[in-house]
């Protein structure tokens, strides 16, 4: 059998070790992220939503996943 | 009974109700927020973009609380010092659902929180031009603020004094200077201290206030925005009803004639 290499990406700052070839709906999915309540950065551009099911994740990918909060 | 005339407060040719906008932040739960903000009526809430925490998901989130369907969302750029991480936060902000009312705050420097009116130029005329309604966070400086209006702002908002220092009003002659040279909406934000504090900027002419800390702060948040509402209307009503004039001496209040 194959063995599935591993990958490290960054996430809102933090080093996560994800499958090489996931795709960004699939993270996003397990981390149980509302999608509709938030915007989502990848290597400081902002994804289209609608587009998460064709995006890769590759090597030093850089996500930032953002909602709103209290503010004055 | 008498009428008074429908009098609401208008941005990007949206119509509100309440002239009261307030802050989010500061308070000690998400249910002392949203039940804060039902007493004090308004109709539009700040709020800032920040990272979603991954590893916790057991915190509440905002949206639960205050209903985006009913109240207005005005995302900010607190924290934000220069133009690019400015455009970068309203940018977000827009991906999450759609928000092009913004508050654009692009500070200078820590210590005081005054706007770095540089750089809040330069990102106010960028998303103007990318279809942003952009409420712009200033200082009470009149040159500065025509040139806001000059690049596409969508309304003023100059201090009162710095953010969170609940000083009042500290120039009141550039307000009213900034008042008579502008039909965008003026709104005072940050700096205000009591409810009599907005009745001021209302009377002074102002279309709104913006409040957070004022209310969050306050040793009862609940009746203190109660007090605001009350301020905000009643500056409101005092400023249409177009104040007598003011003179040294004084005047009888009772006809002299007939005294016996």
């Amino acid at each position: 059998m194959k063995k599935i290499k591993k990958i490290k990406i960054k996430i809102n700052g933090k080093i996560k070790t994800i499958n090489e070839n996931s795709h960004l709906s699939g993270l996003l999915k397990q981390l149980k992220i509302p999608l509709n309540k938030v915007a989502i950065e990848l290597n400081e551009e902002i994804i289209d939503k609608k587009k998460i099911n064709k995006l890769k994740l590759k090597k030093n990918d850089k996500i930032e996943i953002v909602h709103f909060i209290g503010g004055g | 009974m008498v009428k008074l005339k429908k009098d609401n407060l208008i941005i990007a040719k949206k119509k509100f109700n309440s002239r009261l906008i307030v802050g989010t932040g500061k308070y000690k739960s998400m249910l002392e927020c949203s039940k804060a903000i039902k007493l004090s009526g308004a109709e539009i809430v700040t709020v800032a973009v920040r990272r979603v925490n991954i590893s916790d998901k057991s915190k509440p989130l905002l949206m639960d609380y205050i209903d985006p369907k009913k109240i207005t969302y005005l995302p900010n750029t607190a924290g934000c010092f220069n133009s690019k991480e400015a455009l970068r936060t309203l940018r977000l902000a827009r991906e999450i659902g759609g928000w092009k009312l913004v508050k654009l705050e692009v500070l200078g420097d820590k210590k005081n929180l005054f706007p770095d009116m540089i750089e809040t130029l330069k990102s106010t005329e960028v998303l103007a031009k990318e279809g942003f309604k952009v409420m712009v966070y200033c200082n009470d400086d009149p040159l500065m603020a025509k040139r806001l209006e000059n690049v596409g702002a969508d309304a003023i908002m100059p201090l009162a004094a710095p953010i969170g220092s609940g000083l009042g009003i500290q120039n009141k002659i550039n307000i009213q200077i900034i008042r008579k040279q502008t039909k965008l909406p003026l709104i005072i934000d940050a700096g205000l201290g009591q409810a009599s504090d907005a009745t001021i900027a209302m009377e002074l002419g102002c279309d709104g206030v913006l409040v957070n800390t004022a209310i969050a702060k306050a040793k009862k948040p609940f009746e203190m925005a109660l007090a605001f509402k009350n301020a905000v209307i009643a500056g409101r009503q005092s400023f249409n009803s177009g104040r007598i004039d003011k003179i040294l001496m004084g005047k009888p209040s009772s006809p002299s004639k007939g005294i016996i």
